[in-house]
């Protein structure tokens, strides 16, 4: 252990750690991105069910789980706070309408499966369901929109690049979704979703691909990052990743393609972070070293993190292995 | 169109005033989730089983409403302050990821097992998840409250100017988070919110028991509901007289750390000293309503009371007019009519507890119909003596943000539009006005609908003075 007089003005082991939280936080960002993801992906598929039962099914299957899954984009922001206030505020306020997009569409996505389940007539499960879908969907394209004006320091809301991550988040939640629902799911609606994951799976691949090109065409100060071996590695990835989707989806092994879908997710925030560093709000002329705080609370913070972040995933390890396998009939209170 | 100083801070103060509703029901309803897991799983009594069914869902919708709204809250820093985030967000940013990380993981994980799992894990798991989620929601308030009090009575910190900006530097982390506001804050905060749902079950119990039994409407499940108004009725015993006694003690320290604020609770706009605590203050004109100033209020008020409750006993000390700062003052008139309302509510509920628990001793709890009908009225009340006390610090301490180090209005995001904010203000009134709505109809629907069925024995009511059923408070 450090000295702690030492804490103040020395890097906790002397540690990079303004890296390793720039590193951290995307980290954390496509934990919540895989985790609520593949709900946004549940929320999508409802919209393609009709049966009552099916359409219960998909929401008991993410209702034990969306809550802690959502909880890692409020680390996302302490953690932001925490490491880059600068960034927080300078990122948040130049986005401020786009924000509270997000956070609207979050508010109908978080509410609507609650609200769904309350009555059981028609009309208030009709409208509370297409919440449901629109939120779902809004929410991860306006994720990716903020994610691709970030990465490329847009200053204006809508930009082309903006549209097209928005979409490829989209296709991908779907994705993830499909995943998370053959592990969940049994009989035909099983069997059906197969479909519905390998047309979003195409669709995200073409979307990336139109990204990829963009940053080629059109972003030449991020040019050279493309190129680099991180970047041309995580591209590769995701081209094998998604083989090993489809293979395995095909092949009914659903802890694969679940594994791969994650790995897909986990991939595209890699490539957007190798893009963006050493910048951390391009817009704002910030690096990860000028955003970094101070090195007093940055040690604070890390022993905090260190502490805390193998704690929370063995409550996850808890709660998802409490909720393992196909869900059951009449789960509830 | 409305400036963005102003619609920020509307924006917030609605967007905060709508969202503690959903802590205080979880934070309150926490111990006694505990109490009745535990009760359930070690006696197999019904009724445990019922309690504890019943108020899981209330919970649920609270945490869930809680969840959305107050995501909000903590991208407000970013959006609407981003002056105040780059100032302070090293001594602020690290309690709230901690929050994060720290409570809002532990609740929300294992919610998902207490509330959907009952069939799913055995009882010490079960019982680990009930203890989890109420442990979460407590560290979840201990770590905005340091937030917060840190906001109240800055300590620990250097100024700096970085590229013009006044950048706030942690220099002694003991100082700064173990600040001498939190431990009267959060005292004060978690007993109100115990309170508060003490209060809300006793009302709802008083209903069904006021309607079997002295309207004769039979009731099904009026044994639930019994129980349910003693257990709020023993909670309230418990948590009303504490909480006028540490808030007294919490005013002691405002006076020594924030003599404006005080000075605006008790509207002295000239340093006097035997200044009198009223009681009770009735408006002579509308304009005291709107410009209340201690000395031109009519009431009933102790001698000397506000001097004494000051100073911690002499009733000739000398109060801190308002007129002996500097700047702009905080709106006097809602910081004073809020700690009066706040104040008045206090002793109200002391009372209800003893007349309360004075019938319940006497076994005539089930008859009194005023009784019943004034527990009913104050339902919602402890609620809203939390929205008070929660003006009363906020308001109370404008126009600064950090007290004496920035100014609100000068937190507020610099590139910021008055058509964005305002936008965003309408849009923001109409969602969570819609939210408070639909929670309302909400539970109001899961109260109809009553307890669940669960096996047909009779139910085990708690007895007067039953020393165990207060364990958790």
């Amino acid at each position: 252990m450090t000295d702690p007089a030492s804490l103040a003005t020395d890097p906790l082991f002397g540690l990079p750690l303004a890296d390793l939280w720039f590193g951290l936080l995307f980290f954390i960002f496509a934990t919540f991105l895989f985790l609520d993801g593949f709900d946004f992906g549940v929320g999508a598929l409802f919209a393609t069910r009709e049966d009552d039962d099916e359409r219960e099914q998909l929401l008991s299957a993410i209702g034990p789980f969306w809550d802690g899954n959502e909880v890692w984009l409020v680390v996302f922001g302490g953690a932001m706070f925490a490491a880059f206030p600068a960034v927080y505020a300078n990122l948040f306020s130049r986005h401020y309408l786009l924000m509270f997009a997000i956070l609207g569409a979050l508010i109908i996505r978080g509410l609507a499966p609650e609200m769904y389940e309350q009555r059981h007539d028609e009309a208030w499960q009709r409208w509370w369901g297409r919440a449901f879908v629109v939120g779902s969907l809004a929410a991860p394209f306006f994720l990716g929109m903020f994610t691709a004006n970030w990465l490329f320091g847009a200053t204006t809301i809508v930009t082309l690049p903006g549209l097209v991550v928005g979409l490829a988040v989209v296709a991908l939640t779907v994705v993830d979704g499909v995943a998370f629902l053959r592990l969940k799911t049994r009989g035909d609606l099983r069997d059906d979703l197969r479909t519905d994951g390998f047309r979003a799976l195409a669709a995200y691949l073409v979307l990336v691909v139109v990204t990829l090109g963009y940053v080629y065409g059109a972003a030449p100060a991020l040019r050279p990052a493309l190129f680099s071996a991180p970047i041309t590695a995580l591209v590769l990835a995701t081209l094998v990743l998604a083989g090993v989707y489809a293979a395995a989806t095909r092949a009914d092994r659903y802890y694969v393609a679940f594994g791969a879908a994650a790995g897909l997710v986990f991939s595209l925030v890699g490539i957007v972070a190798g893009l963006m560093y050493p910048a951390i709000d391009r817009a704002g002329g910030l690096t990860v070293e000028t955003a970094i705080v101070s090195t007093l609370p940055l040690n604070l913070m890390s022993i905090g993190a260190a502490i805390l972040l193998p704690l929370v995933f063995v409550y996850f390890a808890v709660l998802y292995s409490a909720f393992s396998g196909p869900i059951e009939a009449g789960e509830s209170y | 169109m409305i400036d963005p100083v102003t619609a920020s801070r509307l924006q917030f103060a609605l967007t905060t005033i709508v969202h503690i509703i959903f802590p205080v029901m979880s934070m309150g309803l926490a111990p006694f989730l505990v109490y009745f897991t535990w009760k359930d799983i070690r006696t197999g009594k019904p009724i445990y089983e019922q309690l504890r069914r019943f108020w899981t869902r209330i919970f649920a919708v609270s945490f869930v409403v809680g969840t959305v709204t107050g995501i909000v809250l903590e991208f407000e820093f970013g959006t609407n302050f981003a002056a105040f985030s780059t100032t302070a967000g090293e001594l602020f940013g690290g309690p709230l990821a901690l929050e994060g990380m720290m409570a809002f993981m532990l609740e929300a994980t294992f919610l998902g097992i207490f509330v959907f799992g009952r069939e799913r894990v055995g009882n010490p798991l079960y019982m680990v998840s009930a203890v989890a989620v109420g442990l979460g929601t407590w560290l979840s308030a201990v770590w905005i409250l340091i937030a917060n009090s840190w906001m109240q009575t800055p300590r620990g910190y250097e100024l700096a100017t970085e590229n013009g900006q006044t950048i706030v530097h942690l220099v002694d982390p003991i100082a700064a988070y173990a600040n001498p506001r939190f431990p009267w804050m959060f005292v004060h905060m978690q007993n109100a919110a115990v309170e508060s749902v003490a209060l809300f079950m006793a009302g709802l119990g008083a209903y069904f028991v006021f309607r079997h039994h002295v309207w004769g409407y039979p009731v099904e499940n009026v044994g639930f509901w019994e129980t349910t108004l003693k257990f709020g009725l023993l909670a309230l015993l418990i948590t009303a007289p504490l909480q006028v006694l540490h808030g007294d003690l919490y005013a002691r320290h405002i006076v020594e750390t924030q003599p404006q604020k005080f000075a605006a609770m008790e509207a002295v706009w000239e340093t006097d000293s035997y200044v009198p605590e009223y009681i009770v203050a009735f408006p002579t004109s509308i304009g005291d309503l709107l410009d209340p100033r201690a000395k031109d209020i009519f009431g009933i008020g102790i001698p000397g009371g506000a001097s004494w409750l000051a100073s911690g006993g002499d009733p000739q000390a000398s109060i801190q007019g308002l007129n002996e700062f500097e700047g702009p003052q905080p709106p006097v008139a809602i910081v004073f009519w809020a700690f009066r309302i706040m104040v008045a509510l206090g002793f109200w509920f002391i009372l209800l507890a003893v007349w309360g628990g004075y019938r319940w001793w006497n076994g005539e709890l089930l008859e009194d119909d005023l009784l019943h009908k004034a527990l009913m009225a104050s339902t919602p009340l402890g609620i809203v003596a939390v929205e008070l006390g929660w003006v009363v610090t906020e308001v109370g301490r404008q126009p600064w943000v950090i007290q004496d180090v920035l100014r609100t209005s000068d937190g507020v995001s610099p590139g910021l539009t008055g058509l964005e904010a305002t936008a965003t203000l309408a849009g923001f009134a109409v969602v969570y006005l819609g939210l408070l709505a639909l929670y309302t109809y909400v539970v109001v629907r899961i109260v109809r609908a009553g307890p669940p069925d669960v096996s047909t024995t009779d139910v085990d009511r708690p007895e007067m003075p039953a020393s165990e059923v207060g364990a958790d408070d």
